[in-house]
């Protein structure tokens, strides 16, 4: 069953993938999506076993690589934080698998899209199911792999090329980190299985890396590099400019990679890592830094996106950035639990823009939409759903995951703990212009009056049956997911988590988050009020926000600033991307290999024999006189070179070599 | 008087003489075959001086041989000079370039 789990994908994406020729467009769909709604079946089973029952698996398969005392096996460990990833992974693929059926019903490429997104499903279970980081990095690689293949799904496309590269190269930025980061977790530890190293990690607290000089705290180092491997997985502030732009793919894709599964893993990273990251503040602090920075700038970023899944995809952003700083405050079980949460309704809020856009004919513009409620009452109820557990409406998902992170986050103002209050302003403010965007999504799309011309307005639709029905079944997991699961997650000395994660008993909060002020435990809810308030107030009074918009050119000018992402991508392509291609073409390509080592290579020997040969001919005049010169030149130097090298009086005849010296001038 | 020094210094500057006289001139071949009959000359000479000085017949014998030779040689050489005259027309050394690198 355990393993099962793991190669139920990987044999649908192989059948898929070589045998879609035969299979047919709906014979591939039919056995991808079997493939993963059993594997759904085998998570929940695992889930019931590993996660409710509290029996940690342990599978160790096979030796992979031995060399010395480096030792990998391909070991399967199924603990509760794997066993709730799983749930995760499987739940979100298979309704993505069955979306996608009806979604992608006229793609020409039907079976190949199918066997993408089955090995991403097989690539991001291998992410979670690892026991040793090796084993974890090919999972990492892998869904990297996938989400190129799957962003880059309509190959012929220049801007889902484009993107594609964009988010495959910024990936491995983080990745070269996160290699980093297992090489000095090797050195340290001298292995890379989790076991070992989270056991030992308390004995290497004081640990020091000597490094030209410097010491350097090799826990903090090694906490660093992973969350650089984090921060390009999980798009946090940095490396986050490949995220918005991976919507490029096809909107099931942005469902299941981007909303869902592959952006987690970094949070997956930095909650597995918790035994380590425990025991170094500097990498804590690092955390709640990037992670409150990256939640507030994309949700700012969001407010003046207008197309509709770049929205949603600053909003995944935002929401990384809380699981991140969560982890940074010590609440890993928190993190996972808004992790869980927000799969649910990030999923269902892709995938019902997904329902949108293939309503009004692919078109993404939220301009150009409007007044889609009267067409598309289920996809509006859904989305509405779906943006409420998102701003954190009571009772919804997001309420119990996100308004706790913010309440931990005014814990964490009292002095025990510290640089809590960064994240405390940051987090709040964000909740604010998340309902803001939300909701200025809702309006846009389906409330006001439409913009969109007559034709497309006549083919209005609502999707059909296949595609309602994953919709829905995510409209009831964001309703229900956080009330049901919230007492295992995060209730008060719950021991779901058993050893997984593990928090220093002087950075644990839990109990002051219970007995808070009650304005500020209603703090979130307020400003997520306020956000919806002011998106009505806006978009129901359209005089008044165009006014607001053009009367102080300032506003404007930052309203434009938003809209272009704060010029990130222009900043990065002007001073680093630019700069760096220039360098490897100019510098690198055209004077070091085309140039230096051309010329000392064959292309200047080459260049140059010819050119001693020729003057070295040229001596030969063909006048007698010429040559008996050189005759008599050469036997000169013959008899010094006879006297120097043989000579046992070397100190007498260095007069003799002064006369042979002279003898040519002479002559 | 036939000392030592003034004999070897004597064939010896004969001897550079005849090398100056070979690739300084470029007029005139003959004096090229001069030069290398002076040649000989110088290296007989030490020879006959040599032989003398280390009382060893060897170095006279040796000398008779290289007259020898070199009448051969000079008759050879002329010989040839009378047949380049004949196609030439000319004996100046300074055109004789046919054969260049």
């Amino acid at each position: 069953m355990y393993l099962l789990i793991l190669a139920l994908p990987l044999l649908g994406s192989l059948i898929t993938g070589f045998g879609g020729r035969w299979l047919g467009r709906y014979g591939a769909a039919i056995l991808a999506t079997t493939c993963v709604l059993l594997s759904t079946f085998l998570a929940i089973l695992i889930f019931y076993e590993v996660g409710l029952s509290g029996t940690t698996c342990y599978i160790s398969l096979a030796p992979w690589i031995e060399s010395g005392t480096f030792h990998i096996s391909w070991g399967f460990l199924f603990d509760s934080l794997t066993s709730v990833m799983l749930i995760v992974i499987t739940v979100v693929s298979s309704l993505v698998h069955l979306y996608s059926i009806k979604y992608m019903e006229n793609d020409p490429h039907c079976p190949r899209f199918m066997s993408y997104l089955e090995v991403f499903t097989f690539f991001m279970l291998v992410l979670v199911t690892s026991d040793n980081l090796i084993q974890m990095f090919l999972g990492w690689e892998g869904v990297g792999l996938a989400s190129f293949l799957l962003i880059n799904f309509w190959y012929t496309r220049l801007a889902a090329n484009q993107s594609a590269i964009k988010a495959l190269v910024v990936n491995r930025i983080g990745d070269f980190g996160l290699s980093l980061g297992i090489l000095v977790i090797f050195y340290i530890f001298h292995s890379v299985e989790y076991m070992t190293i989270f056991s030992i990690v308390p004995f290497f607290t004081d640990y020091y890396l000597v490094f030209m000089g410097f010491s350097i705290h090799g826990l903090t180092l090694a906490g660093i590099f992973l969350f650089i491997g984090a921060v390009g997985k999980s798009a946090q502030l940095g490396l986050h400019t490949w995220l918005p732009d991976a919507m490029e793919g096809p909107t099931p894709v942005s469902a299941l990679i981007h909303a869902a599964t592959m952006v987690t893993a970094g949070v997956f990273l930095m909650v597995r890592f918790s035994p380590l990251l425990e025991y170094s503040p500097v990498t804590l602090f690092t955390l709640v830094v990037f992670g409150s920075l990256t939640a507030f700038f994309a949700a700012m970023t969001g407010v003046f996106q207008n197309d509709l899944k770049r929205v949603i995809a600053y909003s995944t952003c935002s929401q990384l950035g809380y699981m991140i700083f969560s982890c940074g405050i010590s609440c890993y079980n928190v993190s996972m639990f808004h992790l869980t949460n927000h799969a649910f309704f990030k999923a269902l809020l892709f995938l019902s823009a997904g329902s949108v856009i293939h309503a009004v004919s692919d078109e993404q513009d939220m301009r150009r939409m409007g007044s889609l409620i009267k067409f598309l009452p289920l996809t509006y109820s859904l989305m509405l759903v779906g943006s409420l557990a998102l701003a954190g409406f009571p009772f919804l998902a997001g309420f119990y995951s996100k308004d706790f992170i913010l309440e931990l986050t005014h814990i964490s103002l009292y002095p025990n703990l510290n640089y809590g209050a960064f994240s405390c302003w940051l987090g709040s403010m964000s909740v604010f212009f998340t309902s803001f965007y939300s909701f200025r999504l809702i309006y846009l799309t389906f409330m006001n009056n439409t913009n969109s011309n007559r034709v497309i307005v006549n083919s209005i639709h609502e999707s059909s049956f296949l595609m309602s029905l994953p919709l829905i079944i995510l409209g009831i997991g964001s309703i229900f997911v956080g009330y049901l699961t919230r007492d295992f997650f995060i209730g008060l000395g719950t021991n779901f988590w058993g050893s997984s994660i593990f928090i220093l008993p002087q950075h644990s909060n839990f109990v002051e988050a219970e007995w808070l002020p009650v304005v500020t435990k209603w703090l979130p809810f307020y400003l997520s009020t306020l956000g919806i308030l002011l998106a009505s107030f806006i978009n129901l009074t359209p005089s008044f926000f165009s006014f607001v918009l053009k009367f102080p050119r300032t506003l404007s000018f930052f309203s434009f600033l938003v809209n272009k992402k704060w010029y990130f991508d222009i900043l990065y392509n002007r001073f680093l991307v630019y700069p760096s291609m220039y360098f490897g073409y100019s510098v690198s390509f055209k004077n070091l290999d085309r140039g230096f080592i051309e010329l000392l290579g064959p292309y200047g020997l080459a260049k140059l024999m010819p050119l001693w040969s020729s003057s070295l001919s040229k001596l030969q005049t063909g006048q007698l006189t010429h040559y008996i010169f050189f005759t008599i030149l050469g036997l000169c130097l013959l008899l010094v070179l006879v006297l120097f090298f043989y000579s046992p009086l070397f100190s007498f005849s260095s007069s003799l070599l002064g006369l042979f010296l002279i003898l040519p001038f002479f002559v | 008087m036939l000392n030592q020094i003034n004999c070897i210094s004597i064939s010896s500057l004969l001897f550079l003489i005849s090398i100056l006289g070979i690739f300084l001139n470029q007029k005139n071949i003959l004096v090229m075959l001069m030069s290398l009959e002076m040649m000989f000359l110088a290296v007989s000479f030490n020879l006959i001086f040599s032989s003398i000085y280390l009382d060893d017949i060897v170095g006279q014998v040796f000398s008779l041989l290289i007259l020898t030779v070199a009448a051969a040689e000079s008759s050879i050489g002329l010989a040839i000079l009378v047949v380049y005259y004949r196609i030439r027309g000319t004996i100046t050394v300074e055109l004789m370039s046919l054969t260049k690198g």
